[in-house]
């Protein structure tokens, strides 16, 4: 898994709550087997004006204006702003997979879904919780001022801006660990394979009928 | 010893160690597998030069992606092809039990699990699926995972893992006549909203609950995920047991007395304390269909589509705007004067053979309606198609003017053939109603099994209770 310690980039607002895995990554291209090339159809129904399937020539596709990836001013953006309830829905891990392979490293938000959350720290991705207002205040500064980049520092666990901004986050010590150094947490896992073994050994008594 | 939830237990009774940080590994007891969510952990495998720590954990099943017609000439989209052979390719090389597309144990990994015995009460189970949190109505700690995790129960047994909140529903009372399972999880859901239980683990009590059967149960502990709780659990008790006595890999003989000693401790004590309670009044519980693109909005049969302008938090307020308008729908439209396209009876929600029963009661005698252009019963596995068959339930829909198809996903998700076309408007008695999820532009409501057969026949939403049945 890719590091992450530190990034300063552009952040792009995406004011819609509740936004579902399916409408990160549509059902269609989760056919492939593969765990790469899903960036070009990253919000597929919303930044194309036709209906995208696996295998189209995504360059020659017509794309939707007034969706806001689409937009100049956000070209290049890595951080994502969001709303409530951020990746609902299914399990599907093809919906960090597309953010990461589009290059979104961190995605904010108020609240996100559980199973989402937990997928994005496998795949290099940063989600933040911060309070509602705060959310508020970060949609209204990109809106503001074009081009407007922030910094997020793992490491010190801030998001600042050049204008002085300074916001402190809160994560899980283990995710952050793992973020940090890049670890395969299966190698973690399987150093402790004495422990699980033991463990089977106990359980066998307690319910021989699993065994 | 402490008063203990059921999660509690679930959680004490699994966890290997517990690390530093706050984090726990957790012992694995069983893994469904299915072709979606899985090709990728085992290229992992294979890539790490890997081996499946216990092979008997795990059961698969292709799902996702099957045909509901013409099993026999094969999947004809080649990706859906590639996706399915993948699986079998996967499985035959790792030695993992499969049913196969042409296995009539075959069906939705969530429908075929109960019905092995491979969900048993007291384990943990794990499925990269959201809706793993179905087998939870076996007092089972059942949560979905993505592939890396999918890749790391394959390798280790064990997952990494916080423990969550507990969470308290309680229904009490008795249900009204008419008003099922699918019912009660929407108003839950209606109540404490899609986020309402994230962080949380969900214990679904009180007699309302002790009431249903396990299918009931099942459509309950399935719909968790749509609060944001990613495991909803139901107390083993004797409606369980009964259940899984006699499935194939349930224990036998001795082990059997054995299992139903130890599964019995798997509720509540008394006094146990929970973060969050919540407490609904059955006999207020009225049959339910969503209007919206969130399972959160829902409405009672005898409502009118909200009006935004009632809603005073700005975010909700645009989200039931772009809601209203994807549903082309104006808001203040009794419920039950909207005309539905098509009909889907079927999902890991509501595809077992008590659904289909439901569906058949309401569909025997009657014909779809006109202006109904298909209506599809899908059952959950080839094992419940061959029940229902057996009880004559196919020739009901038949005469009635459903399609009678074979088990999978099919229209939950339309990753297969079946899907709505932009703007149809289907009764649907899956589980998610959000934007494309049947099909681009298609707009779900979300019903009962019953509720959905009697949209078929009456060709609008109506209260299927008022449909007496025919002789
Ligand atoms: S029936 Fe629908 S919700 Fe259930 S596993 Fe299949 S796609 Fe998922």
């Amino acid at each position: 898994m890719e590091k992450f310690t530190c990034l300063t980039a552009i952040a792009v607002p995406l004011d819609r709550a509740n936004v579902d895995t399916d409408a990160i990554i549509p059902k269609q291209f989760l056919k492939s087997i593969k765990r790469s090339g899903f960036g070009p159809n990253l919000f597929d129904e919303w930044r194309y004006l036709d209906h995208g399937e696996p295998g189209m020539d995504n360059s020659t596709r017509a794309v939707n204006p007034d969706f806001v990836l689409n937009q100049a001013r956000y070209a290049g953006a890595q951080i994502l702003l969001a709303r409530d309830n951020f990746g609902c829905g299914s399990s599907r891990e093809h919906a960090p997979w597309a953010l990461e392979d589009f290059g979104i490293r961190v995605i904010i938000a108020p609240s996100f879904a559980d199973i989402f959350y937990n997928n994005c720290f496998k795949n290099g991705l940063l989600p933040i919780v911060l309070p509602e207002e705060i959310v508020d205040k970060l949609f209204e500064m990109v809106d503001t001022n074009e081009g407007y980049q922030l910094t997020v520092d793992l490491e010190q666990q801030t998001i600042t801006d050049d204008g002085g901004l300074k916001i402190n986050f809160e994560l899980d010590e283990f995710r952050r660990h793992c973020l940090l150094e890049g670890l395969d947490e299966i190698g973690l896992t399987l150093a402790h394979a004495d422990e699980i073994r033991a463990y089977e050994e106990k359980q066998k008594q307690i319910t021989p009928w699993l065994f | 010893m402490s008063a203990k939830t059921l999660y509690d237990k679930l959680w004490d009774s699994h966890e290997v160690r517990k690390n530093d940080d706050g984090t726990s590994l957790l012992y694995i007891d069983r893994q469904l597998i299915h072709e979606v969510t899985s090709p990728q952990a085992f290229e992992g495998l294979r890539l790490a030069n890997r081996k499946p720590w216990k092979v008997s954990a795990n059961l698969a099943t292709p799902d996702h992606n099957v045909p509901t017609t013409n099993r026999s000439e094969g999947i004809e989209d080649p990706i859906s092809k590639i996706q399915v052979d993948t699986l079998d390719q996967n499985c035959e090389y790792f030695g993992i039990t499969e049913f196969k597309m042409d296995d009539i144990r075959q069906g939705i990994v969530h429908v075929i699990g109960p019905e092995q015995g491979a969900t048993l009460p007291a384990m943990t189970l794990v499925c990269g699926d959201s809706h793993t949190s179905t087998h939870g109505a076996f007092g089972t700690l059942a949560f979905g995972v993505g592939t890396s995790e999918v890749e790391h129960v394959l390798a280790t047994q064990c997952l990494i893992q916080k423990k969550s909140k507990n969470m308290l529903v309680r229904v009490d009372g008795q249900l009204k006549p008419g008003v099922t399972a699918k019912d009660v999880i929407l108003t839950i859901i209606g109540k404490i909203g899609t986020a309402g239980g994230t962080g949380y683990a969900i214990e679904f009590a009180g007699e309302a609950i002790q009431s249903l059967s396990m299918e009931g149960r099942m459509t309950i502990s399935n719909m968790a995920i749509e609060a944001g709780a990613r495991a909803g659990m139901i107390a083993v008790d004797d409606t369980t047991i009964e259940y899984v006595k006699g499935k194939t890999c349930a224990p036998k003989g001795e082990q059997w007395e054995m299992a139903v000693e130890y599964w019995r401790d798997f509720h509540t004590d008394e006094g146990a304390m929970f973060d969050k309670e919540v407490i609904l009044d059955a006999a207020c519980i009225q049959p339910q269909v969503t209007w919206g693109t969130s399972p959160e909005m829902t409405i009672a049969i005898n409502e009118s589509v909200p009006a935004p302008e009632q809603e005073t938090d700005p975010v909700k307020k645009e989200g039931m705007k772009a809601a209203l308008k994807y549903m082309g729908l104006e808001a203040g439209t009794p419920i039950n004067e909207i005309p539905v396209d098509v009909v889907f009876i079927g999902s890991c929600t509501n595809s077992r053979i008590e659904d289909m029963r439901a569906a058949a009661a309401i569909a025997r005698g009657r014909k779809v309606a006109g202006n109904v252009q298909q209506a599809l019963v899908v059952p959950g596995s080839g094992l419940i198609k061959q029940q229902a068959e057996k009880e004559g339930l196919d020739k009901i829909f038949i005469e009635a003017g459903f399609e009678w198809r074979e088990p999978g996903c099919s229209m939950c998700l339309a990753m297969n053939a079946d899907r709505l076309e932009p703007q149809q408007r289907c009764a649907s008695t899956s589980n998610r109603n959000f934007e494309g999820r049947q099909g681009q532009g298609g707009r779900t409501h979300l019903v009962s099994p019953a509720m959905a057969a009697a949209a078929a026949v009456a060709g609008h939403f109506i209260d299927s209770s008022k449909l007496k049945p025919v002789a």
